[in-house]
């Protein structure tokens, strides 16, 4: 069968249909909204790492003019509701869920222990400023020996170390012996998040008599958040209605259950008053998940000839206080993806899950690949020099073929399954990439140094996975003025997804985007909803979108039948009328003007399961310059190759690998969430932390191939979102290895900031 | 600890008098006073430029100036950019064009800040517009097609200055 009615709207670069209310102003973001009667809360949140707390003296905020009240632990049904695990929920991680609120222990800074409700936020924060808190100081955990003091965040386990896992294939014990040369290296990743520029929000409207609860600001898992939350508050999950407005940016860490998304529907149930709550940026800092603070111990095993033949892996992930909705994925991902698009038949990775006195951690774009791949792609250029290899030819040796495809690398942990790469032309996008960078003409330029500064070529390749399953929904209604509304699953987080997904229904209908609409706005419109993660948004939620958009034409052509009196098989749905070979056609308008009302609107449901993931693939080089005075390192030019398999939208793409690849740059030369040695975060503000702006990397291109169809999904698409962050570290840091080759200095840790590099540069040895 | 005084103020050519609490940032005034929601709030510490107004022709950090300081200013925010007729002006619409903006939250303070720049500067290259959004932080474009867009939109400040100009 035809997948689609036109080829009019998929692979053109479509204006996006949500941008013009951005820029009129006209968004709604949850701060935006107002409520009569609506009150304001405010966090206090434990300035302590890790402590017991002994006193929470309230009278004196509990008498300032304005406040409604102030909730602590005590108020809260007992047990204490913990977060639950979203994503991969072993066992192991119970322990260490977290209570949505303080009551004996806090475990890291910004650790909520009370909310105060109050006629403004101002007159919140004037309260919190009343409250006493005495905590008695425990000894902090934040170093990668959790252990080693014999301070335990969670006593009842004994330990600081969460998780622990081993995942072989081949033999590579064996290899190691064998192996003609050998290599072992450390890497770190420094701690850094997401910071998208909206921070959280909520609001939440408690309605007494139908005992129903709405929540505005829900974003990425609306539909698990209402389930998790329905739970808590002993209500049925139909009691509950989330609703997503805009939404400033995700990445990952946005729209994750946390636990304000109980305290503030828990305060406007206790109120009966709708209650507001917006994070500010110092809270977010520490509030929100933190990600990304991975290091690891990787042996690779060769040939004198370059072949690889084992490659050992430790890998450590600072969980922080506690484990989220995530579980262990971050550090997980760091194992599975520590092999790469490469032939490797033996191989040994063990994770280790830590936990220390900071914030949590949760996924960030890319989370366990951006770390990964800096793991591999520098040892890989270590081992190639070692070697006298060229590094490309050291690539292009042990990169998998087209022909090896199916590829799996076995089960890369106990509790996932096995992982195998589909589709792809791992070499046809390396040696794109290579071209575009002019890999051969800038050999000469390895190393030297050309007005002052070292001047250095690197390249990394990398696979991901994307579109999780195990299934997206999808509802299409004809509303009474002939256009349709789409319901959607997906959760829209500014990847511009009314637009693409108009796209796909557009064309599966032959409709205009004009006479569609996407809504993503609430859980009310679906049964349920898997969320915008993992890269699955066009995968899994747009595959929907197809699935809903044929049983619509279907039910179309079938209420038209009647309507016409004529056979079904005579019938084509075209330009928004269905048509009869032999004369005679009702318009989408005509057949919506005649539903009797008993039979309310036209609507039909669309589904799409998937079992497996997909594996999109690339290569990316970079050209920078190195100022060995300052540690200054440029970036003078920079392409990212991916395999997105199908671009519904080319422009939506590349925005998606630029704008991710700036993360990229951000998460290797700026971000950085630093801790004392008391586990305080110093790095609570943008003042103190850093992100890339518009002068620091103005010379990035990216290319987006089409080169092979993904075969888990209709659309043929794979993960775009993510590819421009994940090997962005390695190919960094092999070009500061490259240009900094004659003094030997080779980057192993994170950020590349100006202090490290000068130090790589002058302190050796 | 809070107290109201009385400003008057114009904005988007609208006049407003209005209580103004003491102790209320120029952004909070915009969003909770007179509604104006356009106007957001990255940071509250003048850094990441999502509340950037124009105050008197000037672009200024809403955050960081308090509501009574902007008595007898005249103010242009987001809502007040498009052409009088309500269309998308030439800088809009050339953001729309290169998909200069993503998840819309440091749009506004984006806009503002190059309206001001094109409308003083409409010459100015791409080293002085990087040099000007360097103070706007934006997470999601990674600034390319920000910087694309304000280049094509030059044009049309170019225009209007011309034409100011004659009259």
């Amino acid at each position: 069968m035809k997948l689609f009615q036109s080829d009019k709207l998929i692979g053109l670069s479509l204006e996006r249909l949500e941008d013009e209310r951005f820029l009129t102003g006209k968004g709604q973001y949850v701060a935006d909204l107002d409520e009569p009667g609506m009150l304001h809360a405010a966090i206090v949140r434990s300035t302590v790492a890790h402590g017991r707390i002994v006193r929470l003296g309230l009278d004196a905020a509990r008498a300032l003019p304005g406040i409604h009240a102030i909730v602590t632990a005590a108020d809260i049904q007992q047990p204490i509701p913990t977060i639950p695990l979203r994503l991969v929920p072993l066992p192991e991680f119970e322990p260490y869920r977290q209570p949505v609120i303080a009551s004996a222990k806090v475990r890291y800074v910004g650790e909520p222990i009370a909310v105060v409700v109050a006629d403004s936020r101002a007159l919140a924060e004037d309260a919190i400023d009343l409250v006493e808190i005495e905590i008695e100081s425990l000894p902090p955990v934040g170093d990668r020996d959790v252990d080693a003091g014999g301070s335990f965040l969670f006593e009842e386990t004994g330990t600081n170390v969460a998780l622990r896992y081993h995942a072989t294939s081949g033999d590579p014990n064996g290899a190691f012996v064998a192996a003609e040369y050998t290599r072992k290296e450390m890497f770190q990743i420094q701690r850094h998040t997401a910071a998208p520029m909206e921070t959280r929000g909520l609001l939440a409207r408690w309605d007494e008599s139908g005992q129903t609860l709405k929540l505005f600001g829900a974003a990425k898992v609306p539909y698990f958040n209402r389930r998790a939350l329905a739970r808590m508050m002993d209500l049925p999950e139909t009691s509950l209605e989330l609703i997503e407005v805009d939404v400033g940016g995700g990445f990952g860490v946005r729209g994750e259950f946390y636990p304000e998304d109980f305290l503030i529907p828990f305060v406007a149930r206790q109120l009966g008053r709708p209650v507001s709550w917006i994070e500010d940026r110092r809270e977010h800092l520490m509030a929100t998940n933190h990600s990304r603070e991975v290091g690891a111990t990787v042996e690779i095993a060769c040939t004198r000839d370059g072949k690889i033949t084992g490659l050992r892996g430790e890998v450590f992930g600072d969980m922080g206080a506690y484990i989220r909705t995530n579980g262990g994925v971050v550090p997980t991902a760091a194992g599975m993806f520590l092999q790469g698009p490469y032939r490797i038949a033996n191989v040994d990775v063990t994770v280790l899950a830590l936990m220390t006195n900071k914030t949590p951690v949760g996924t960030y774009r890319g989370p366990g690949r951006f770390e990964a791949n800096f793991f591999r792609e520098r040892l890989f250029d270590m081992a190639a020099a070692d070697l006298e290899i060229d590094p490309a030819e050291f690539r292009r040796i042990n990169l998998i073929r087209e022909d090896e495809l199916p590829y799996s690398i076995g089960k890369r942990a106990p509790h996932l399954p096995e992982a195998i790469y589909d589709t792809g032309d791992y070499h046809a996008a390396f040696e794109r990439c290579l071209k575009e960078i002019d890999w051969q003409g800038k050999a000469a330029l390895q190393g030297r140094l050309v007005d002052g500064r070292y001047q250095g070529v690197g390249i990394a390749s990398f696979v991901e996975s994307g579109g999780a399953g195990p299934k997206e929904t999808s509802r299409f209604v004809l509303e009474k003025d002939g256009s349709v509304t789409i319901a959607v699953g997906s959760s829209l987080l500014g990847q511009g997804l009314e637009t693409t997904f108009s796209q796909i229904a557009g064309d599966a209908l032959n409709l205009p985007v004009s006479a569609l609409r996407i809504d993503h706005g609430s859980t009310a419109r679906l049964s349920d909803g898997l969320g915008s993660y993992h890269g699955r948004s066009i995968i899994v939620g747009g595959s929907a979108v197809l699935d809903g958009a044929e049983k619509f034409r279907t039910a179309v052509i079938e209420v038209a039948a009647n309507l016409l009196g004529r056979p079904n098989s005579e019938l084509r749905f075209e330009n928004g009328l269905v048509a009869s070979e032999t004369g005679g056609s009702i318009s989408l308008a005509q057949i919506a003007a005649s539903r009797r009302p008993e039979e309310g609107l036209l609507a039909v449901d669309g589904i799409f399961l998937v079992n497996k993931p997909t594996y999109s693939y690339g290569t990316h080089a970079a050209h920078v310059a190195v100022d060995p005075d300052t540690g200054r390192v440029e970036v003078l030019d920079y392409i990212a190759v991916e395999d997105v398999g199908r671009a519904i939208n080319p422009m939506i793409v590349s925005g998606q690998a630029i704008g991710a690849l700036v993360q990229g740059l951000g998460g290797v030369f700026l971000d950085h969430l630093i801790y004392d040695d008391q586990c305080q975060l110093l790095t609570a503000s943008f003042v103190d932390y850093l992100m890339p702006t518009a002068t620091d990397f103005p010379s990035l291109r990216n290319i987006a191939l089409e080169l092979r169809l993904s075969p888990t999904n209709p659309l043929g698409a794979k993960s775009a979102g993510e590819g421009g962050m994940v090997p962005v570290a390695a190919a960094i840091g092999n070009a500061v290895g490259a240009a900094l080759k004659s003094l030997g200095a080779q980057p192993r840790t994170l950020p590349l900031s100006p202090s490290r590099v000068w130090s790589l540069i002058h302190e050796r040895g | 600890m809070s107290k109201k005084i009385d400003i008057s103020l114009t904005v988007n050519g609208e006049r407003y008098v209005h209580a103004a609490d003491t102790r209320t940032t120029f952004a909070d005034f915009l969003r909770n006073d007179l509604r104006l929601t356009g106007t957001h709030i990255g940071c509250e510490q003048g850094v990441c430029g999502a509340c950037t107004v124009l105050v008197d022709g000037e672009a200024v950090r809403s955050c960081l100036m308090l509501a009574p300081q902007a008595d007898g200013a005249s103010v242009v925010t987001i809502e007040g950019l498009c052409e009088p007729d309500g269309e998308l002006g030439v800088l809009q619409r050339a953001f729309r064009k290169h998909h200069a903006l993503q998840c819309g939250f440091c749009t506004p303070g984006i806009l503002t800040t190059a309206h001001a720049l094109l409308t003083q500067e409409p010459d100015a290259d791409e080293d002085r517009i990087r040099d000007v959004l360097s103070g706007n932080i934006c997470r999601c474009t990674g600034y390319i097609t920000i910087v694309q867009a304000i280049l094509e939109a030059r044009e049309g400040y170019r225009e209007r200055s011309r034409s100011t100009a004659m009259k």
